[in-house]
């Protein structure tokens, strides 16, 4: 045997050498397996396609469950940039109908990362949305020859009523602030704008849903990870029952056809909203799927502002619509008694101060001057209460207090109605006074006029309306809301309790019998309907915009009421002009269904008219 | 030449062949080549419910191979273990012809002229020349008298055995099949050859990576890379001088010049003051060798100037790597290195490769996805998952405990292979033995290297776990003639 002796451990170098490419290779492996965890990601975003499934947006009921907004589905064009390869342009775009240049702004608006903060080469973007069911049929036959693309069904709003558009609302894309507020939203997401569909818009949404795919390294979906254990399924929004009659409100909408202003009804017992019209007002299916963003920019530069709702952002003089509530406020300060009578003489006549009237009775007591609308006895109370230095200290004290049950009847401050947007109108303070006349410089003269809701007091329809139900309850009110229902929720408690005013609720049914008279006898006799005792009050409120604008709320039946109503007419006359005329003709349809045959003449006439030429013109 | 089965060969002698042969390689194989099986399975399993045993699937047809496997390694164990002895050069020059042959008439695979078409089957004769090449180095090192150092002929010889079939695969363009028989230089060393060959190549390779992975930052007016080769030159010289020429007394001396200079010049540099790196490299390790030189002419051995040669051969080899890098390697060649050492970044293009690999191992984490489970593989994120890239599967799928379990299977067996090779009781025995275990190593260190991002891509297989008939008979070849000479070792005596 011829072993060399020397060499023999040569073997444990060479096995040594073994055991240390082994050890760095295990050394080398527990660095990419098990301290760094990048790769499991890495390994996650090669395989996994995260698809967002998108849920039913609840549906939308009137007060009588007739279905007002429902759900049609809609494609968009989706991509992930990654897997993208370079592909017929010309093509693609003749199947969608764009041009290339707007499929190239698509792309850097993409990219670009202050519109679209989301946007990540990884991750599915939306290019193009809103293809008609054509377009998309025309995409999907050709898909194949576009790899990274694919075709995301959304759903868009479709209107059985085109009415109510500021009550309905409609449904946009969200806005990079709408992601950076909400981390719900991504890019190419749907978010309520306007009406309930922003308001109630957590409720509408649902919960979004998630798929995740298997994606091999050619981008071929090749099933579902896991038998769709990982997926979440997406949850339906739910559905809103709205207190709207929607008949009444597309009623009310072309008896304002041709006008400016609002109309709102309230359920007296309930806060519940039956219509809310401004006017002039535009169809709602105007801003649904691609035409939406032409649609918008024209209705915003539209110089009649259709996209304002007049009925809860505008801010009015109240005029004569005013005074029951000056009445309430001075029976129940002690101002003035049932029996409390002033003199008119063709106007309130105070040192050099005059204030117009027009012709009837004098002296007159509260409802002889709710009846007739006499400026002089509010003027007379009014004065009355701000100069009782003797109980109040000061004007200004006075003024307060006065103001103070303004704001207790929900004037001044936003009543909290369950839609985006509300005014809050406006009631000055004392302080304003003191600002503009300097303090102690200024008495009931220097500010009568807002004791016939002119000067400095403002008031939105809504507000109108609701002194008007206030009334009608004798007393209390709820605060007015558009929603009766939501699917499996309550609604909040803020619309289901009652709020009382400072003002006593004996003193309202003086008043209210003053609003009666003036229907069977005064300025609203032409809310005098057969078989229906309505209560009322007209409003002409001068304004610096040109003729006066015509106003009327009331209530009805007088002894159950089931309806209270505020019309605003912009530069439309005498409220007995069109706010009458239109307040009676949307009691008569809501209570009875019909308008009368003698009264046909009536409707034939809102239907026809046309104020809006008056608008920002000279007094006639 | 062939024996019955139970091997009477020797007279009176009869002991079964089974009895002596060694049965815990041959379970590992078992382990290694059914852990393979289905590794393979789970690289081509796609969600569908095709069973492990479709013969049309990756699986199946390994299935198949693995069978005719244990065919052929029963009948090497059954031929008489003079055969391959006497027959090693006519079975090394068969094989030889083979490879010319298919240089001639082998069609063009993705680049590779390597492979033979015989009607359903390709084979790759290049795997066969393992074994055969293995057979002819161990004849030489057995044949009367022969001493590696005994003259220069001797290396001749052997170098040409190695380098035939070296050069053939070369010229069939399977650069990675041919470096794999670079690897019996670890015989030529187990058998006489200084170690300095391998140290010197062991410092070629790192100083050829360190210089480019650092190439791209500049410390001291030179590039990181060499700096830091410099002084690694500077340590061999001290190193060698304490250990190979045994002058501890004159490294130490040295070993503080260099410390000295060293810390000056760097706190000269953190101070700002401008110090030309290469002007202070080349004076210390030039001071160095003229240092060595002085010593030994006062009587001390060749050891020395050898030391000093090799820090010399270092400064020519590192000056010259620029020059190598960009005139002797082909483009893809140079990419492909410079992506592994993370000079080039480019996961789309040549990195592709090797990042989705990473990612595929990387998510595996501790314990893996579970068997079935890997989604890189199944979707086909990493490329040649079930041949080259076949660990990719198994780091994903078993993570870490199960990639460690098949290194740790690996190395078992090479340490199995080195134990079998110095219980020979002949030279030829060992020096095979030596051949088989240098193949598995450069192997496992290429295949498992590459893929984890250690290596570059070299395109070789991971033994019994890569698809693929050939690397599996040409690695059964290698293994069970292994066993078969092993058995045989109490057959005769020694001599």
């Amino acid at each position: 045997m011829r072993k060399d002796y020397n060499l023999e451990p040569r073997r444990y170098i060479i096995g040594g050498i073994v055991v240390a490419i082994v050890i760095i290779y295990i050394i080398r492996l527990f660095c990419l397996q098990v301290t760094d965890s990048r790769y499991k990601e890495y390994a996650d975003s090669n395989a996994f396609l995260r698809k967002a499934v998108y849920p039913s947006r609840g549906i939308i009921y009137d007060r009588e469950g007739r279905l007002v907004v429902y759900n049609q589905p809609a494609y968009d064009v989706m991509l992930i940039p990654r897997d993208v390869k370079s592909f017929d342009t010309i093509d693609f775009c003749n199947t969608i109908n764009i041009t290339p240049e707007q499929l190239r702004k698509r792309f850097a608006d993409m990219k670009d990362k202050r519109l679209n903060p989301g946007y990540s080469s990884y991750s599915p973007q939306s290019l193009i949305t809103h293809l008609s069911a054509e377009e998309y049929g025309r995409l999907q036959e050709k898909l194949y020859r576009f790899p990274g693309f694919y075709i995301q069904k959304r759903i868009l709003r479709e209107y059985n009523y085109d009415c109510a558009a500021n009550v309905l609302g409609n449904i946009r894309e969200v806005s990079p602030k709408d992601i950076e507020r909400d981390d719900y939203y991504s890019r190419g997401d749907y978010t309520g704008d306007m009406g309930v569909e922003r308001s109630y818009e957590e409720f509408l949404r649902g919960i979004k849903g998630a798929e995740v795919l298997i994606r091999d390294a050619y981008g071929k979906i090749q099933g579902r990870y896991d038998d769709g254990a990982h997926d979440r399924p997406a949850i339906s929004g739910k559905n809103l029952k709205l207190s709207i009659d929607i008949e009444l409100q597309q009623y009310a909408e072309s008896l304002m056809v041709n006008k400016k202003g609002a109309v709102v009804a309230i359920e007296p017992k309930t806060g519940e909203i039956l219509c809310l019209v401004s006017a002039p007002s535009f169809k709602p299916s105007l801003l649904v799927g691609r035409q939406r963003g032409a649609n918008y920019i024209a209705l915003t530069k539209d110089l009649d502002r259709p996209l304002f709702d007049r009925a809860i952002q505008a801010a009015y003089p109240p005029g004569s619509t005013f005074k029951p509530a000056n009445g309430l406020i001075l029976l129940h300060e002690g101002i003035i008694s049932p029996s409390t009578a002033y003199p008119c003489s063709r106007g309130f006549i105070s040192g050099r101060l005059r204030l117009g009237c027009h012709a009837h009775g004098s002296p007159l007591p509260l409802k002889p001057a709710l009846q007739t609308s006499c400026n002089a006895y509010f003027c007379w109370g009014f004065k009355a209460m701000i100069d009782r230095k003797s109980r109040y200290g000061s004007h200004a004290e006075a003024f307060e207090t006065w103001k103070n049950h303004l704001v207790s009847m929900g004037y001044g401050y936003r009543l909290g109605v369950d839609l985006p947007g509300e005014s809050r109108a406006y009631i000055p303070n004392s302080k304003v006074y003191d600002k503009v006349y300097g303090e102690g410089h200024w008495s009931a003269n220097t500010i009568i006029s807002v004791s016939i809701g002119q000067g400095e007091i403002l008031a939105t329809p809504l507000q109108i309306a609701n002194l008007s139900a206030t009334i009608a309850n004798r007393g209390w009110f709820i605060t007015p809301h558009v929603v009766k229902e939501i699917q499996d929720t309550v609604i909040d408690p803020q619309y289901t309790e009652r709020r009382y005013p400072t003002v006593d609720a004996r003193f309202y049914p003086d008043v209210a019998e003053g609003m009666r008279m003036a229907v069977t006898g005064g300025t609203c006799r032409l809310a005098n309907l057969p078989g229906i005792e309505v209560a009322g009050k007209t409003g002409t409120a001068q304004n610096p915009h040109g003729r006066d604008h015509s106003a009327f709320m009331g209530f009805a039946p007088y002894d159950d009421p089931k309806i209270a109503v505020a019309v605003y007419v912009e530069n439309a006359g005498f409220g007995a002009a069109f706010g009458v005329p239109i307040g009676s003709l949307v009691i008569e349809k809501y209570l009875n269904g019909h308008i009368a045959d003698d009264r046909k003449y009536l409707e034939e006439r809102m239907l026809q008219s046309n104020t809006i030429q008056f608008s920002g013109t000279k007094k006639h | 030449m062939f024996n019955s089965p139970l091997g009477n060969s020797a007279p009176g002698e009869s002991r079964s062949v089974f009895r002596d042969i060694d049965w815990f390689t041959v379970i590992l194989y078992l382990v290694l080549v059914i852990a393979g099986a289905f590794s393979i399975y789970a690289a081509s399993y796609k969600f569908d419910d095709a069973s492990i045993w479709d013969f049309s699937q990756f699986s199946g047809k390994q299935l198949r191979w693995i069978g005719l496997s244990l065919v052929l390694g029963l009948f090497l164990i059954l031929i008489d273990v003079r055969f391959y002895e006497n027959y090693a050069y006519v079975i090394y020059g068969a094989v030889i012809l083979l490879l010319i042959v298919t240089i001639g008439i082998a069609p063009d695979i993705k680049g590779s002229r390597s492979w033979l078409v015989l009607g359903p089957m390709s084979l790759q004769p290049a795997e066969f020349g393992k074994f055969a090449t293995a057979l002819a180095l161990a004849k030489l090192f057995s044949s009367y008298n022969f001493n590696l150092n005994a003259s220069r002929n001797n290396y001749f010889k052997a170098l040409t055995i190695i380098l035939l079939p070296f050069v053939l695969i070369i010229l069939q363009k399977e650069t990675g099949s041919a470096l794999v028989y670079l690897s019996l230089f670890f015989v030529l060393y187990r058998e006489g050859m200084s170690g300095l060959v391998l140290l010197a190549g062991a410092c070629a390779v790192t100083f050829f990576v360190v210089a480019l992975k650092y190439s791209g930052t500049e410390t001291l007016g030179i590039t990181t890379g060499r700096v830091i080769v410099y002084s690694m030159i500077m340590a061999i010289l001290v190193l060698m001088l304490a250990l190979y020429a045994r002058c501890p007394r004159e490294a130490r001396n040295l070993f503080l010049a260099y410390a000295g200079t060293g810390v000056v010049v760097m706190t000269l540099a953190l101070l700002g003051v401008p110090v030309p790196g290469n002007v202070y490299f080349l004076c210390a390790i030039g001071g160095g060798v003229l240092y060595c030189i002085f010593v030994m002419l006062h009587g001390y051995s060749m050891r020395i100037l050898v030391s000093a040669l090799a820090a010399v051969l270092s400064l020519g080899f590192l000056l010259s790597i620029d020059y190598v890098f960009n005139k002797s390697l082909k483009s893809y060649q140079k990419e492909r290195i410079m992506v592994t050492l993370g000079i080039m970044d480019d996961p789309k293009g040549m990195g592709y490769n090797v990042n989705q690999s990473k990612i595929a191992i990387g998510s595996g984490g501790l314990t893996g996805k579970g068997f079935l489970n890997g989604t890189q593989t199944k979707l086909k994120y990493v490329p040649e998952q079930h041949t080259d890239f076949i660990f990719c599967t198994i780091g994903e799928e078993e993570g870490f405990v199960g990639s460690t379990v098949v290194l740790a299977l690996f190395l078992i067996l090479i340490l199995r292979i080195i134990s079998i090779a110095e219980r020979q009781p002949g030279i030829f025995g060992r020096v095979y033995a030596y051949c088989v275990a240098s193949y598995f190593i450069m192997h496992l260190a290429i295949n498992i290297g590459m893929v984890i991002g250690l290596c570059p891509v070299i395109g070789i297989p991971l033994p019994f776990f890569s698809y693929g008939g050939s690397s599996l008979w040409g690695f059964t070849f290698l293994l069970f003639i292994l066993l078969r000479i092993d058995a045989a070792r109490r057959e005769r005596p020694s001599y």
